[in-house]
């Protein structure tokens, strides 16, 4: 269960190698985690992050298999995830997401799909699949790894940004659609972070490490905010860029 | 019987789920809803934290399982049904001449509630707690409809007192009344600079007293930490009243005159404001008083005056500390003090008290010694660690948290604070084999058996 402090007691984690959401478990399992359901698709490096956790002093580490180019079998991790973790899950961190190379995706079909699959419509057979298991345990926490590339979509990363807008659409309003039945939705928006994603390209401006976004995910966690921003001043930055004329858009450099 | 869903919290408003909402009128009405699972009981809702929300399970609110048989003149025992708030029973107790044994800050709390939760009042360093005045208690279990006394089956009957409803839905209990001559409470009032002479002068004159409380400043640093305000009292006989209270010496309590309608942002409580309420109610009271007269109301309830006080902390809540220790560790009330002091937690006013020994139950809150508890608004950042600290300075200490006040203690330092849990398991186990009385609680708290 959770406490008072929003600290939950067990997580899953949809995208479990993610480096942001390792940070960030880690932190949880310092407070009061004590089960983790990792789900991933390298099961090398889901086995290294469960003995980080167990560590760190989880006691129930568990991993699942998932495979994100194939949506329809999203149902399936996300009940494997749930009888991992014993049947009651607090928090969902839905960290499945693929960067892709702009120049090669946007003229390539099979690309553009396996980018939206990943990104898009297996988060969203995923939330799906979570919607009546929430309802019906009464309690609960999702927050989905959006991006601030979908909060304008820019030129250079039109694909990903397009996918992350989407998914952070449908994010809200699945929040929306639980806010009455008491489970708490938030959408995670961080900016550029130096992780193995985005390892190899140039920095964007308000870029952080991985331990400085997982310290303002992990307190954004126990608020009620809707949105998490990371670095929190890129709240105040989109309010600004978001309304810029497009062709000043465009000129944006990066 | 109506299904209804509802988001419940406890009384701090922090941790809210949903259950399916149940309002059952009979034993029989009981005893079906105790065939799936999982099931807690809830009475009035006043304790801070998850003992009685179930997420995802039944909630059996008792407020239906309402009787109460005329109270025995010559014995004081009356009969009523757990779902009768000690507020009710007090409107028709008091005029027959009888008050309840044990009463907390608040008359909101039902008969089963006080049971479950094992409550303690300002007379617990000469009476015990409330379970001590329980003769029986009709308790329905998954395995059926059980009368328990401390000489039947004491063991369950124990466990039952202070087991957060995790043993059964108790549905009726037999309960000792105290005979009062009026309604009134002769009060000594006095006031100290800091804490070692409230402490001192708590521990050296207390048992004179039925009753006694110390009021104590958290947010007071260096000479003056932990100055208090100390009342102590006893019921008066008719003999010193005069006017009108002669000619009516036994007044039921009087309803909530006020209340907080809406739920303001979080932060209305804060160091500043809450420093400044600390500083006027500390001049407000006499240096020195003796023998004033109060009614019960005052002297008992003060915060009954104003209904839904709770909603002043805002919506992210607010949460109570209550830890007790034995005499030989009551140091720790100072420095709990002075952790929250320097973390620059805000804290209104505590409670500090004495309590005399513990009754037998494994999970009963109350040792002899010291108990000081805390109301502090959830928000500060560093509150989750400061906290953990103060959790852990407790249980080196031999002592406890209260589980009625508690919502964010971790399982194994409740398992250091209450080392007969296996025994408490046990008994759950015998009357709930297949395990279906739970709570947030107990899941937060790993309390139940792992079946």
């Amino acid at each position: 269960m959770r406490n008072a402090f929003g600290q939950p007691q067990s997580v899953l984690v949809l995208g479990g190698t993610s480096d942001i959401a390792r940070a960030v478990v880690a932190r949880l399992v310092d407070q009061r985690t004590t089960t983790v359901v990792l789900a991933g698709r390298n099961q090398e490096a889901l086995d290294e992050a469960a003995a980080e956790l167990t560590a760190r002093g989880a006691t129930t580490v568990a991993t699942v298999p998932l495979e994100a180019t194939d949506p329809s079998s999203a149902a399936a991790t996300i009940e494997a995830g749930f009888a991992a973790a014993g049947g009651r899950v607090d928090l969902v961190l839905l960290a499945v997401g693929l960067l892709g190379d702009q120049s090669e995706t946007e003229d390539d079909p099979a690309k553009t799909i396996e980018l939206f699959d990943v990104n898009l419509t297996w988060p969203a057979a995923a939330l799906a699949a979570l919607r009546p298991r929430l309802i019906a345990q009464g309690s609960g926490h999702v927050a989905v790894f959006s991006s601030v590339a979908g909060v304008r979509v820019r030129r250079s990363n039109f694909s990903y940004g397009s996918t992350k807008a989407g998914l952070d659409a449908l994010t809200l309003g699945f929040g929306d659609s639980l806010r009455s039945e008491g489970i708490k939705v938030q959408s995670i928006r961080p900016g550029f972070v130096r992780t193995k994603m985005t390892d190899g390209l140039s920095e964007a401006p308000f870029t952080t490490g991985v331990d400085e976004a997982a310290d303002t995910i992990t307190k954004g966690l126990a608020s009620s905010a809707d949105v998490i921003w990371s670095p929190a001043k890129l709240q105040a930055v989109f309010l600004i860029l978001r309304h810029l004329p497009s062709f000043v858009w465009r000129r944006m450099p990066g | 019987m109506s299904l209804d869903h509802e988001l419940l919290a406890g009384w701090g408003n922090t941790a809210p789920s949903f259950a399916a909402v149940e309002r059952p009128r009979t034993d029989d009405e009981v005893a079906a809803l105790l065939t799936g699972g999982p099931v807690i009981a809830r009475g009035l809702g006043r304790s801070y934290g998850d003992p009685a929300q179930c997420a995802g399970g039944t909630v059996v609110v008792n407020r239906n399982l309402w009787h109460l048989s005329p109270i025995d003149p010559a014995t004081g025992l009356v009969t009523v049904g757990a779902g009768v708030s000690i507020d009710e029973l007090l409107t028709v107790s008091i005029p027959a001449g009888f008050f309840v044994p044990v009463t907390p800050g608040t008359r909101q709390v039902t008969i089963g509630g006080a049971i479950a939760a094992d409550i303690h009042g300002k007379n617990h360093h000469v009476d015990g707690s409330f379970a001590s005045h329980v003769l029986s208690l009709d308790l329905l279990t998954p395995s059926g409809l059980l009368t328990v006394s401390p000489s039947t089956d004491p063991d369950l009957f124990w466990a039952t007192a202070g087991g957060m409803g995790l043993t059964g839905i108790i549905t009726q209990a037999t309960i000792r009344m105290l005979p009062i001559e009026t309604s009134w409470v002769a009060v000594d009032t006095e006031r100290f600079e800091n804490l070692d002479g409230v402490m001192e002068a708590m521990a050296t004159g207390d048992h004179n007293y039925r009753y006694s409380v110390a009021w104590v400043d958290c947010m007071t640093t260096g000479a003056r930490l932990g100055r208090g305000v100390l009342t102590r009292g006893d019921h008066v006989g008719v003999d010193r009243l005069e006017g009108k209270a002669a000619r009516t010496p036994l007044s039921p309590p009087s309803g909530a005159k006020l209340t907080i309608p809406i739920t303001p942002p979080s932060g209305l409580l804060n160091r500043l404001s809450i420093s400044a309420f600390n500083e006027a109610w500390f001049r407000k009271a006499p240096k020195k008083r003796d023998d004033e007269l109060h009614t019960l109301s005052s002297f008992f309830h003060p915060l009954d005056g104003v209904s839904s006080w709770n909603r002043l902390h805002g919506t992210r809540g607010f949460l109570q500390y209550q830890f007790a220790v034995d005499d030989a560790h009551g140091e720790l009330v100072r420095r709990a003090i002075e952790v929250l002091s320097s973390a620059q937690v805000p804290s209104f006013l505590a409670v500090l008290k004495r309590f005399g020994p513990a009754d037998p139950g494994p999970l009963s809150f109350p040792m002899e010694g010291w108990t000081l508890a805390l109301d502090i608004p959830v928000g500060p950042p560093q509150l989750p660690g400061v906290l953990d600290q103060l959790d852990a300075m407790v249980a080196e200490a031999g002592g406890r948290l209260y589980l009625a006040k508690d919502s964010r203690l971790s399982p194994e330092t409740f398992a250091t604070m209450y080392p007969r849990l296996d025994e408490f398991r046990a008994i759950c186990r015998r009357v709930d084999p297949t395990g279906i009385m739970t709570s947030d609680l107990a899941r937060r708290l790993d309390l139940i058996p792992t079946t």
